[in-house]
């Protein structure tokens, strides 16, 4: 037989959800007391943990400390049990190293760095259990730490991986559809500007359906960050009961 | 929108993996339904009012069939009469699992409006999904879907204000278990065919039931058996099967039946790369059910039981005959086998996919006056005969009718089918050519109303825009060449003198890509279609004939757009500039072939034209030397053409086809044009293109052709094609002129299909019978998609027209290369089948005719002979069954068979009567007997009435 089918005739997925529709996002903020920003954020079943340190002053090597604005350092790792098979290396292979570098660009591109010069901002994020959209899940997820941190930022980063079957684009792909041989596009967006962070593809697309897909993409952004939007005003309020004002 | 639960699916697959989804639940899924006021659904599919009148159910329903109901059913729920079902998620994917014809099928039928088919997503459903329980097996879990959502169904249209006798839904099941459930739980459930056998109005239906399990075995077996006999070996599972292969004890290939012989057939196993093998299965144990295309498992016999494959003729006759005849000729093949021919021999242990689709052919009348059981007969003589149920035989008999395989036990001789459709009276030439149509599944519908949508509205003309985009080449002496009554002209050429003194040869190739624009239905239907199909008298369009007739056909004096191919080229030949553009041409003449000869040869014309066909003549002949050269193949095959009376369209003469010099003048430049193109795409879209290849074959293919010039003392040099071009130039044997012919109709036989593929997908690029390294279709797109497509390529490469995802797109590239391959195939099937119709034909009117011949073949019983005046092949049998057979000696050496006292070798010159046979009328076959040489008791007298009038000479 050939395959699965990614979407039925009646335009349901493998899961159930339709073409447009995001997974169940669930996220809390400063989940750890010692970092200075925390936050844990499933998708699905992708479940992620970011931890924010400083702003602070330069560690390890001196030089790389920039004279106008704050170093992002970021680190992204999957624990040894997050993949159906046990994971041998949880960090420092490639695709590790590849992912670490597009989160450091995607928040350069989001935070106020120009605040903090000589300075630096630890971003470390953890896969707990992965089921697609990775890096996407890693950026709002990440994006809640920093704001946990009270870092300064310019919007919310929102980010969200689409595909394309059947001439549809898919939102927020899960694993399944992932591995599913659809080329597959991560969009990270600032959502109020409506401006691109970063978006990566490495499948083959004809240029014509590259329009459809990216606008797919930046209206999933807009309802992750709906989503993370209202995450953060309940943990507002949540904390603001808890100092008693 | 998200309000649903997840929760954890977990299933195993191969090896031990845990997969985790998410399946989520959702509570804006309707039911489809008219009277439905409850759901918020834009369009219901399933109709207010539904009227079936049955006896069993009184009051309006819905029907769910069940899985296995749609499997087998299919044929059923195809017909008009039945609508108003829903189809259960469950069901679809289980259908899609289990078969994919039956699966597209479901689909093409809920895609259809007026059926009223509607997709309920049950397992998505938060009411109607359920889990499964530990101990519960996936069939019963589905099953118990099933049930639940009829349950729901039930429930939810209940609710609704639709009176007492409101609407029901009905579940179709043929599984005892799953009834009887429903029934305790308060559904109305039928056996399938209890509901369809209710159903007052149509009567017709019974007769498309298949038959379902329970039934199959008690069916045919309880009258005509009374103790079961298990004729045949059970199969085994598919996880066995599997575990087989993956240890080598079985292989797993594609069933061949024989044509010559039902009791033997081959399975073709697909090894790495190039290397295929070929399994020998003799017998009825050993085939094993196994019918012609199924995909299955063998097992290899051991080394000491391998037999070579027998040349005889054998048939299966049927009825009459009792199991010991056929052992004797199962005993008859095994004592055949020559040691050095053995081949690998096997038996079929299991089917791993039936590949069953519906067959045409006759029914057999059971000689039981009563009976509503009978034989029926496919066309294809490699399919075996089908056992149906109707009641209908006497109005059958006598038509061509389709059937359907349902199943074939192991106690049983045939296997169990049912009847589709019927298609006419047998021997009428509109049914015949239907058949011939169907069998080679060659799409011949009229093009719907969505397709003829895209035709250019009429009166069509050539617009500003286009002449602005496009070079205006009206001012040249562009004319086209191409056989008489020919409409479709999609070729057109031009040459002059330039004054640098070369020469200016352009290629005009109709602009189909203009009309045909990709992704609309028309473009689909081209595609699917793949070719024109042209039978005698009549042709199958590609595009509909106003394209093909008119905007695309280069008619002369008429302002066309066209695809050209200008190069220019020097006295020697020698290519020195080529380039492709879109242009607009007005082709000054329309040529036959004999019509340009003429000019070509009338030293009094000096017009422009004929000008410009001499120099492309001139041109043409040194292409042509230069080609062979470099080791094309000059083949042969005799092509027939019939003279067809203007009223009856019956045939009244048949010629073998004449080739002229224009021929060829036409074909060089095709050629040269194809070449160019090829060479140019590939350079622009390594990934993309779509080239043609000609493989070359493998040097076994050759021994019958080596066997055959030794017996004449030739030898033949087969390493290259060019050693093979060479040696068959050289093969002549003195007074024996047709001989280097002959040899070329058997080089002809030994090659390799030529196929179409994406440059992506492979790196072999050679096309050997040309002797080009690269090679695509360019120059007919009115009768070919794959010069469509190759248009389209090259006018993005040129920038004339703007790239689409799907042609850049080298899987999909791929795929329609395998379309087009396949429908190229039975496209020259059905042609040949339709030139052998049309042969009867005529031989029927003429009666019996005597003929000189050449032998092509030599069998075990038989030998082949080629009558080079019709172009007609066929076999002298020396084994009749009524007669006392004459001493055969066989030798298959030579190969010889040795007749009483004469000894046929091949390339024997004979004298044969030629009639029409026509005692099977659905396999009405050309009878040949010899005249000469004379041999006691095997050959006939020449038939005096009938003098051959005015002989042809044959040693042309």
């Amino acid at each position: 037989m050939a395959g699965i089918e990614l979407l039925s005739d009646q335009g349901y997925r493998l899961d159930g959800r339709k073409a447009t529709e995001l997974r169940k996002v669930q996220a809390r903020l400063g989940v750890f007391a010692q970092a200075d920003g925390s936050a844990y954020l499933e998708q699905g079943n992708t479940k992620v943990l970011a931890v924010v340190y400083g702003p602070h002053e330069m560690r390890g090597s001196r030089s790389r400390t920039l004279h106008d604005r704050a170093v992002i350092n970021c680190q992204y790792s999957m624990a040894t049990f997050s993949t159906a098979e046990r994971k041998r290396r949880p960090h420092g292979d490639r695709k590790s190293t590849e992912m670490s570098l597009h989160l450091k660009q995607t928040f350069e591109a989001a935070v106020m760095t120009q605040l903090f010069p000589r300075s630096q901002i630890d971003i470390y994020v953890k896969i707990l259990q992965s089921d697609g959209g990775n890096y996407s899940v890693c950026v709002n997820a990440a994006t809640l730490a920093v704001i946990d941190a009270g870092i300064p930022m310019r919007d919310y980063v929102c980010a969200c991986t689409v595909g394309f079957v059947d001439e549809t684009p898919l939102a927020d792909l899960c694993y399944a559809e992932e591995s599913g041989g659809v080329s597959s596009l991560a969009l990270a967006l600032l959502p109020r500007g409506g401006q691109i962070a970063l978006v990566q593809m490495d499948a083959r697309l004809h240029q014509d359906h590259l329009e459809a897909l990216i606008e797919a993409a930046t209206t999933a952004c807009k309802g992750v960050s709906k989503v993370l939007d209202e995450v953060v005003r309940q943990h507002l309020q949540e904390a603001s009961v808890l100092t008693g004002e | 929108m998200l309000k649903s639960k997840t929760f954890v699916k977990k299933t195993r697959s191969g090896g031990v993996m845990k997969v985790v989804r998410e399946h989520y639940l959702r509570d804006d899924i309707w039911c489809g339904s008219e009277t439905c006021t409850e759901c918020k659904q834009d369009s219901p599919v399933l109709q207010k009012d539904v009227c079936v009148e049955s006896n069993l159910c009184s009051y309006p329903h819905y029907l769910v069939p069940d899985t296995n109901v749609v499997l087998h059913q299919i044929d059923v729920l195809e017909n008009p009469v039945i609508r108003n079902v829903i189809i259960l998620q469950t069901v679809l994917q289980e259908v899609r699992h289990r078969s994919a014809p039956v699966h597209k099928r479901l689909k093409d039928i809920i895609h259809e409006k007026e059926k009223h088919f509607y997709t309920f997503t049950n397992e998505h459903h938060r009411e109607t999904f359920i889990e499964r329980q530990p101990g519960e097996s996936a069939n019963d879990r589905n099953d118990r879907a099933i049930r639940v959502a009829v349950k729901w169904y039930s429930k939810h249209l209940k609710t609704l204000e639709s009176g007492p006798d409101g609407l029901k839904v009905v579940l179709l099941t043929n599984d005892l278990g799953n009834k009887q459930k429903a029934e305790e739980n308060g559904m109305v459930a039928f056996k399938f065919e209890e509901y369809i056998k209710s159903l007052l109005a149509n009567p017709e239906l019974v007769d498309l039931l298949a038959l379902s399990n329970d039934d199959k075995v008690t069916a045919f077996t309880d009258r005509n058996f009374i103790h079961i006999l298990v004729l045949f070996p059970e199969h085994l599972p598919l996880s066995r099967i599997q575990v087989g292969i993956k240890s080598g004890s079985y292989l797993q290939g594609t069933f061949r039946a024989s044509r010559d012989n039902y009791l033997e057939a081959t399975v073709f196993v697909q090894g790495d790369g190039e290397d295929s093998t070929e399994v020998l299965i003799q017998g009825l144990q050993n085939l094993n059910r196994a019918v012609h295309q199924d995909v299955v498992a063998v097992q290899l016999l051991p080394r000491n039981q391998w037999l070579a494959p027998s040349s005889v003729v054998l048939q299966d006759d049927g009825v009459a005959k009792d199991d010991d005849v056929e052992e004797d000729e199962e005993e008859k093949l095994r004592l055949s086998a020559a040691e050095a021919a053995r081949k690998p021999t096997g038996k079929v242990v299991g089917i791993i996919k039936r590949n069953w689709r519906p067959f045409c052919g006759m029914l057999n009348v059971s000689q039981i006056k009563e009976s509503t059981r009978h034989l029926f007969t496919p066309a294809d003589r490699r399919v075996p005969r089908i056992r149906i149920e109707t009641r209908q035989a006497s109005t059958l008999a006598g038509q061509r009718i389709m059937v359907a395989i349902d199943g074939w036990p192991k106690n049983s001789r045939y296997p169990n089918g049912h009847f589709v459709r019927s298609l006419g009276g047998a021997g009428e030439k509109e049914t015949e050519q239907e058949v011939l149509l169907l069998e080679h599944d060659v799409p011949h519908q009229a093009f719907s109303q969505a397709v003829l949508s895209f035709l250019p509205k009429m009166p069509w003309a050539i617009t500003p825009e286009d002449m602005a985009k496009r070079e205006d080449l009206r001012h040249l002496t562009v004319c086209s060449v191409d056989p008489p009554g020919c409409t479709d002209i999609d070729d057109a050429l031009h040459c002059r003198e330039l004054e640098n003194g070369n020469f200016e040869v352009g290629v005009h190739i109709a602009d189909v890509s203009h009309f045909i624009r990709p992704g609309n239905a028309l473009d689909k239907e081209a595609a699917n279609r793949g070719t024109t199909v042209y039978l005698c008298g009549k042709r199958i369009d590609m595009v509909p004939e106003l394209l093909s007739s008119n905007l695309c056909s280069l008619r002369s004096n008429v302002e066309r757009l066209a695809f050209s191919c200008i190069w220019e080229i020097n006295h020697k030949a020698e290519i020195l500039k080529t380039r492709f553009t879109k242009s607009v041409i007005n082709s000054k003449a329309s040529l036959t072939y004999a019509e340009a000869q003429m000019r070509i040869d009338d030293t009094n014309k000096t017009d422009d034209i004929t000008q410009s066909l001499r120099g492309l003549n001139k041109l043409a002949k040194i292409l042509k030397r230069q080609r062979i050269e470099n080791g094309a193949l000059t083949l042969s095959s005799l092509e027939v053409r019939f003279h067809m009376d203007s009223e009856t369209h019956d045939p009244i003469d048949l010629q073998t086809k004449e080739l002229m010099e224009t021929n060829s003048m036409v074909e060089e430049f095709m050629l040269l044009a194809n070449i160019s193109v090829a060479q140019k795409i590939y350079d622009e879209f390594s990934e993309c293109a779509l080239l043609r290849k000609h493989p070359a074959p493998p040097p076994s293919n050759y021994d019958v052709l080596i066997k055959a010039a030794k017996s004449k003392n030739v030898e033949i040099h087969v390493d290259s094609a060019k050693a093979l071009a060479d040696s068959l130039d050289g093969a002549k044997v003195e007074s024996f002129s047709y001989f280097n012919t002959l040899l070329r109709i058997l080089a002809t036989r030994c090659m390799m299909q030529a196929v179409y593929f994406c440059s992506g997908m492979d790196s072999d690029f050679h096309h050997y019978g040309l002797a080009s390294p690269i090679y695509t279709h360019f120059t007919s797109p009115i009768r070919r998609y794959s010069d469509i497509i190759v248009h389209r390529l090259l006018a993005v490469a040129i920038g004339a027209d703007s790239t689409y995802p799907d042609l850049m797109d080298k899987h999909k590239q791929s795929a329609l290369c395998n379309n087009l391959n396949y429908r190229h195939k039975m496209a020259q099937y059905a042609q040949r089948a339709s030139v052998t119709f049309h042969t009867q034909l005529f031989f029927k009117s003429r009666g019996m005719l005597n003929e000189e011949g050449f032998v092509l073949f030599v069998r075990k019983n038989a030998i082949i002979v080629l009558i080079p005046k019709f172009g007609l092949e066929g076999t002298v049998f020396f084994d009749t069954k009524d007669k006392v057979s004459p001493s055969l000696v066989y030798d298959e050496e030579g190969p010889t068979l040795k007749v009483e006292q004469h000894t046929f070798h091949i390339f024997d010159r004979v004298k044969v009567t030629i009639g029409l046979d026509d005692s099977n009328i659905q396999h009405q076959k050309i009878r040949m007997a010899l005249t000469e040489p004379s041999i006691p008791g095997v050959s006939v007298p020449a038939p005096e009435a009938e003098p051959p009038t005015k002989k042809q000479k044959l040693d042309r």
